[in-house]
């Protein structure tokens, strides 16, 4: 399947190497421990993405995904392909199902999830005002459909738990934010944190965004900068995240938080996915 | 010259060495090294000038748009008013009635050798004014010789309170030896000609990692066409490279053809240099074009060469015979303008143009054009002709004529109600393509001129939209 064990010496090696070459070992932060690889995807394969791991959201969803979303997100080659290494999410300004803009959004939702480790993807992001990409997590025991009471295997947003290891607005090139969304604090309520890069931006060079997350904490990293930690204590409300969750990868255009494109932002912007790794 | 050239050269690779081996951990250049190049100094004013030398501010002297100039005193060092330290950088635009100088304008060049500003990406600095105005141009790269990486951002928007400005730089590795670290051009155009003042702090070169340079455009990206001849020069204008800034937000500037790598398509037709000047050598088409930092731009200049210029005949009468308006033969009478772009009516524009030193007026999109010479007017009360030398490139339309009047500013001497203007006087209804046509018009058969003894305008009507050149304006006797 999606095991690929055989990396993790390389991958060991790689990230001893970068801890060799970093200069600040007197502020370095634990920024990971969990170092066993146990699923990757390296999108290597060109084509669509590897349909034993993802599936597809098409359409609009409920009100524009509950966000008021202006794309139609789509399976098509031009909206989603993996090519020269890269997965590519693309979003287009063009008249579709009666949407002005298309994208793309794949999960893993019932074909892979975890409880805890360390979840990271190597992304560079793209820009313009209404661009919104995301790399995020969903409690897997999730039922949008109908909520059946005190069946804790079928609860509804934000019952089953949003992690939000990266979300991006392509007019603040150079911020992106890390969230949680629970009972009691989700939407305008979550608890996160905006990190700034001092000295680069997201769209021109590739940034790795991850968690490690074990029981009772959420740790945020960015490349090598650890930039938050959630627990228990910091949420108002229930902790829901000692249980599985899948991946979700996405480039949504306008909606409630970033608002509308305007006549600045260019089309058609991609965010382009390295690798997306998963370690205990 | 050439010896200290390549000592540079060397000397800047045994410094790339140097980085190299200290890349893992970006420390400082070892002092042995730092001598290589040009001063990287980043400041160019904290709390005092850094590093400009003594003698480094220069305010724009008057030129042909601005007898007087600018405000020689408008810039000092204000040390009760600072963002941060103690002293800030005081500008005080003057009223528009000032008459020391209309508005506020220099530069700030490096009285030395000049910088090295190849590790940077912005100038910057933190700005505020008396209250909301407008500034108009705010740059770096102007030295007043050769001013070859002028970067300019128009129409800053100022408000009372310190706020922090960034100024792209549009590719760095050109600014190996920089002197010009700052210019300014400030008027009262949004204040109704009344004076303010503005103040910058912390003005300096920065590596801000965060500005993502986007497309460059020549001739404002218009794709543009010319019909010239050999000789004729023609600079690369409305020359513009837009950054996305760290706030998301497209900024532009206009900068120097300097910046850019030009091409012509036709080298034998016409050739075009660094600095963004195009000549064309022989009859044909050229297209020129330009790349920024190995990227396309938009807008290109097309060079129709018609072949060589046939010069107008050159005048033989005594100067003292003469009022030149517009002639290389005579010394020219103080003339306001040439085209008056009168608003709304007039199409005409203006693509003067020289061969081997010979000045011609080239009216394009020609219906009629105003020349005014109002400062001193013009006494002609002796003069019995007006002499015009006139050539029209393309062909002639059936019925198509010239004609022209001539307005007197009357006894006060100013334009006003007492002014007289001749009625038109047909010039030629039989106009020729592709010749020079000389043409004698008597004043005395001036209908409705009163008087000319305070001549101030010449008007050439019946244009219809094509180009017209016209070289020897003069009155004799």
């Amino acid at each position: 399947m999606i095991l690929i064990k055989n990396k993790i010496s390389l991958i060991t090696l790689i990230l001893v190497s970068s801890f060799l070459n970093s200069c600040s070992t007197d502020e370095k932060q634990t920024v990971v421990t969990k170092t066993q690889l146990v699923m990757s995807d390296e999108f290597n394969e060109d084509g669509a993405p590897n349909p034993s791991l993802w599936n597809y959201d098409i359409g609009t969803g409920s009100n524009g995904w509950g966000n008021n979303e202006l794309q139609y997100y789509t399976n098509r080659a031009s909206n989603i392909k993996v090519e020269n290494g890269m997965l590519h999410i693309t979003a287009r300004n063009e008249q579709y199902m009666g949407k002005a803009y298309t994208s793309a959004r794949i999960l893993t939702k019932g074909k892979y999830d975890t409880k805890y480790g360390r979840i990271e993807a190597r992304i560079k992001l793209p820009r313009g005002k209404g661009i919104w990409p995301a790399f995020w997590m969903l409690g897997s025991n999730i039922e949008t459909a109908i909520e059946i009471p005190d069946n804790p295997n079928t609860v509804a947003w934000p019952t089953c738990g949003e992690i939000d290891i990266m979300e991006y607005l392509g007019n603040k090139p150079t911020e992106f934010f890390g969230t949680v969304h629970g009972p009691g604090y989700s939407g305008g309520a979550s608890i996160g944190k905006t990190y700034t890069l001092p000295n680069s931006r997201f769209d021109t060079d590739f940034h790795v965004f991850g968690i490690e997350w074990d029981e009772n904490y959420i740790n945020f990293y960015v490349d090598d900068k650890l930039y938050n930690q959630i627990t228990p204590e910091d949420v108002p409300g229930e902790w829901v995240f000692n249980q599985p969750f899948y991946i979700i990868l996405n480039v949504a255009v306008g909606g409630n938080l970033p608002g509308s494109p305007d006549s600045q932002t260019p089309f058609p912007q991609t965010m382009l996915v390295d690798y997306i790794r998963v370690y205990q | 010259m050439k010896n200290r050239k390549i000592n540079y050269l060397r000397n800047s690779f045994l410094l790339t060495i140097v980085i190299l081996v200290n890349l893992n951990c970006e420390r400082e250049i070892s002092d042995d090294a730092s001598d290589a190049t040009f001063p990287k100094t980043a400041e160019i004013f904290t709390d005092t000038p850094v590093g400009m030398g003594t003698n480094f501010y220069f305010p724009y002297g008057p030129d042909a748009n601005n007898p007087v100039g600018s405000k020689f005193s408008a810039w000092s060092v204000d040390t009760d008013v600072s963002y941060k330290g103690n002293a800030s950088m005081r500008f005080d635009v003057p009223n528009a009635t000032d008459p020391q100088g209309n508005y506020a304008g220099g530069i700030l060049r490096v009285d030395g050798a000049g910088r090295d500003l190849t590790g940077y990406d912005a100038l910057t600095f933190w700005a505020k004014a008396s209250q909301g105005v407008t500034i108009g141009e705010i740059g770096f790269g102007e030295d007043f010789y050769p001013d070859k990486y002028i970067t300019t951002m128009t129409n800053i928007s100022l408000g009372t309170a310190w706020t922090k400005y960034i100024i792209p730089i549009p590719d760095a590795s050109k600014l190996v030896q920089e002197k010009g670290m700052f210019r300014y051009s400030a008027g009262t155009q949004g204040t109704n000609g009344a004076g303010y003042t503005f103040w910058i702090d912390e003005l300096k070169f920065e590596k801000l990692g965060t500005i993502l340079p986007l497309q460059a455009s020549i001739m404002n990206g218009a794709n543009v066409t010319r019909t010239t001849f050999v000789g004729v020069e023609t600079p690369i204008t409305g020359v513009i490279t837009t950054f996305n800034m760290p706030n998301g937000v497209n900024q532009s500037v206009t900068i120097s053809p300097g910046y850019l790598n030009f091409t012509s398509s036709n080298p034998s037709v016409a050739t075009v240099n660094d600095a963004g000047v195009v000549t064309p050598i022989a009859a044909g088409t050229a297209i020129i074009t330009a790349t920024f930092n190995n990227q396309p731009a938009t807008g290109s200049l097309t060079i129709n060469c018609s072949g060589s210029f046939t010069h107008a005949p050159r005048p033989t009468l005594n100067p003292a015979n003469v009022i030149s308006i517009f002639s290389d033969a005579y010394s020219n009478v103080p003339v306001s303008y040439y085209n008056g772009y009168w608003a709304p009516w007039q199409t005409t524009q203006s693509n003067n143009f020289a061969v081997l030193g010979d000045n011609v007026l080239n009216y394009t999109n020609f219906n009629f054009v105003g020349i005014e010479f109002s400062n001193p007017t013009v006494n002609a009360t002796s003069m019995t002709h007006l002499h015009l030398d006139v050539y029209i490139p393309g062909p002639i339309a059936p019925g198509r004529r010239l004609e022209l009047r001539l307005t007197d500013f009357g006894p006060n001497g100013v334009f006003g109600v007492d002014d007289s203007q001749s009625l038109p006087y047909v010039v030629s209804n039989n106009l020729v393509s592709q010749s020079w046509m000389s043409f004698e018009i008597p004043l005395n058969q001036q209908t409705g001129l009163n008087s000319r003894s305070q001549l101030a305008q010449i008007i050439l009507l019946g244009g219809d939209n094509s180009t017209l050149y016209v070289d020897n304006i003069y009155f004799h006797n």
